[in-house]
């Protein structure tokens, strides 16, 4: 078996919460992203270089798995995980499932590409609707390659639900209610929410865990517990899906100007420090 | 919006329903059926040989918008004072309205909060939409998405701006969805195209490795969320004058739904990147917390603060407000000395807003020197206590 280091969650080290006899629905929100912190520049004609880039689970959407695996093995009730993507984001559902999620629903359908995030939260808003009934929904804050952070609260107030964003420790949860940590610049505050409600997670949360062999193994089955719903499932028209539905377009993308005409002071150490003194005083910064 | 069949002319050939990704068409005693499968995407209209399938989608129409009018701000509050941004978003809305000849306004929201009026005043705001209530004393998500879409609907502005705070970035994309707006993340460009009059929204995209340019065509007010420090704040010479608008707003307790138990305030001094004149920032290179010493030295020397890149961050060498870079924050400092940085795209935009910058670094071929107005090839280790030496015997002398 293969080491499981985050298998204890801040939830449970402080004790405060104990276990309760009572089902809780859990449905996390995921997305299969580029790793973007892996993606290189052509140096000669300054072009990314989006070939042999991974895909990976969105980092702040793991700790949200975490939270949701943990939590279903404090109580009873169904994890399930949400994802919108080409049919290729089945393999971010499968390793959900493989980090101990119950069930996965893919939402796969050319017409949902090129949405932006109203489109997105609204057809991700259909399929939760779709799902039988749940407690909590959570998400991870924001994907590493849009960095919007738009989709939890839109999808909140598309189900009318109350949101706590910026999620760094669960206090407490009961079947009525639930009371988080919520980071803020200068802090945190204490918030207290009835359920169901939607969470959005940052990484402080907790360590998410490594998938499970054998669970991983299951997932990549034929008769793995993952369904797939297209744009017909959800019974939405595709003129408010995808880029037909979104609000927003994007007009042009260009590479970020960044260069500067830079100068490379020489010699050794105190001459380049004089060097870097002399243009330090002369534009009056020192 | 949907698909009709002519009966008249359907031959109940199958083409359509082989072809129908939804199943949502099926051939029924020899005739086409459209069914509630059926999602109006149109596939079925070019396959038939008889052109028995029609539809009534039309393409996306943009409504007429020529009633809006007006540039409109959050004013946010942090620590008993107008943020920042509010400021800066308010000289932003200034440049703005000069391109549509219209006003900038402020939305302000609180509990007995007449006394920022004044300073909104002073960076520009031409008019104060004022919402005064128990429940909005400190921000809460549901009675300021309330309050603020019930000001959006009665005034009808033409472009609302929000800083992209941890705030503004809970409570913009609850509004675009209650109202059905196109809302745009984390913009570091705002302008105004001459063509059309509608806002030029440009952020980075793809991890910071792209900039796109985004507009909102289909819905008014356009809505942004703009990055803190990407604009300078700055007073406006001759105060004209402000309008109040007062707005009864219908709170009742219920809409509260959340409960703010208590706030925790760091003990720790509040470390302000944004108003730093100086930043020392570290990178991989500094190699340990250990490493970072020299550069609060020099961060010292030089009256600046310290910083780090996400990996000096993660390696937990740094507090995450210290961070600069795409997940981090914006800078744009008089000086920035990049210390062991490489230079990642990422964290780059983060800094490229800086009015000059130093970068030390091993790697001669290390794309920070790009970003740099002078580089040095070396051991930041040796070079930077150097430097230090050398800044203070200057103040010595």
């Amino acid at each position: 078996l293969l080491e499981r280091p985050g298998n204890t969650t801040r939830c449970e080290d402080n004790k405060r919460s104990v276990s309760r006899d009572f089902a809780m629905n859990i449905i996390t929100l995921i997305k299969q992203v580029p790793d973007t912190t892996d993606i290189k520049t052509d140096p000669k004609t300054g072009n990314l270089i989006r070939e042999g880039v991974e895909s990976i689970i969105n980092p702040d959407d793991r700790h949200a798995i975490e939270m949701a695996v943990s939590l279903k093995e404090r109580y009873k009730g169904k994890s399930t995980v949400v994802s919108m993507g080409p049919p290729q984001a089945i393999d971010a559902i499968s390793e959900a499932l493989g980090m101990g999620i119950d069930e996965g629903i893919l939402l796969t359908d050319r017409n949902f590409g090129g949405a932006d995030t109203w489109a997105t939260s609204f057809t991700l808003g259909k399929a939760i609707e779709k799902v039988d009934k749940y407690d909590l929904i959570l998400c991870g804050r924001q994907a590493i390659d849009g960095d919007t952070a738009q989709i939890g609260p839109q999808v909140a107030e598309f189900l009318g639900l109350p949101q706590l964003t910026y999620v760094m420790d669960i206090e407490d949860i009961d079947d009525t209610k639930i009371i988080v940590k919520r980071a803020l610049v200068n802090g945190y505050e204490r918030v207290e929410s009835p359920l169901p409600a939607l969470i959005t997670v940052i990484g402080q949360l907790n360590k998410p865990r490594y998938p499970r062999v054998d669970l991983l193994i299951n997932a990549c089955k034929e008769n793995a517990r993952i369904t797939i719903w297209n744009a017909a499932d959800l019974k939405v028209s595709v003129q408010e899906i995808g880029l037909a539905g979104s609000l927003t377009r994007v007009m042009k993308t260009f590479s970020p100007k960044i260069k500067r005409e830079g100068e490379m002071l020489k010699g050794d150490k105190t001459e380049v420090v004089e060097q870097l003194i002399e243009r330090l005083t002369g534009n009056h910064l020192i | 919006m949907a698909i009709f069949i002519d009966y008249d002319l359907c031959t109940g050939c199958k083409r359509c329903e082989k072809i129908c990704p939804y199943n949502g068409i099926e051939v029924k005693d020899g005739k086409a059926v459209v069914n509630e499968r059926c999602t109006s995407c149109g596939v079925c209209i070019d396959t038939c040989p008889e052109n028995a399938i029609s539809s009534d989608v039309k393409e996306k129409e943009i409504p007429d918008f020529s009633d809006r009018k007006g540039i409109w701000v959050f004013a946010e509050q942090a620590d008993g004072a107008i943020a920042k941004v509010t400021k800066e978003l308010l000289g932003l809305g200034q440049l703005l309205a000069k391109d549509l000849n219209q006003e900038v306004s402020a939305v302000l929201l609180g509990n007995n909060v007449d006394h920022f009026i004044e300073e909104l005043q002073a960076y520009g705001a031409q008019n104060v939409y004022l919402a005064q209530h128990e429940l909005l004393s400190v921000y809460q998500t549901n009675p300021y998405t309330k309050v603020i879409s019930e000001i959006i609907l009665t005034n009808k502005p033409n472009i609302f701006l929000i800083g992209a705070t941890p705030i503004g970035r809970d409570l913009a994309p609850r509004i675009s969805m209650r109202l059905n707006l196109g809302l745009t993340a984390d913009c570091t460009e705002l302008s105004i195209d001459q063509e059309d009059g509608l806002l030029l929204q440009t952020r980075p995209a793809f991890g910071g490795n792209l900039m796109a340019t985004i507009k909102t065509s289909y819905s008014r007010p356009q809505m942004a969320t703009v990055r803190p420090g990407v604009m300078e704040s700055k007073k406006i010479d001759t105060a004209s004058h402000c309008e109040i608008i007062h707005v009864d707003s219908s709170l009742m307790k219920e809409d509260a739904i959340t409960r703010v138990l208590e706030f925790v305030g760091e003990k720790k001094k509040a470390v302000s990147l944004n108003d730093a004149k100086v930043i020392v920032a570290g990178g991989r290179g500094v190699g340990s917390e250990e490493g970072l010493k020299p550069l609060f030295e020099l961060a010292e020397a030089l009256g600046g603060e310290v910083a780090g890149t996400r990996i000096v961050v993660e390696e937990g060498w740094l507090p995450v407000e210290r961070q600069v870079g795409q997940t981090g924050q914006t800078v744009r400092p008089e000086l920035y000395v990049a210390c062991g940085i490489s230079g990642a795209i990422q964290h780059r935009a983060g800094m490229l807003g800086s009015r000059y910058v130093i970068a030390i670094n091993k790697d001669e071929r290390a794309p920070i020197f790009e970003a740099a107005d002078w580089g040095i090839v070396g051991d930041l280790h040796e070079i930077i206590p150097t430097l230090t030496h050398a800044i203070l015997s200057r103040k010595g002398n």
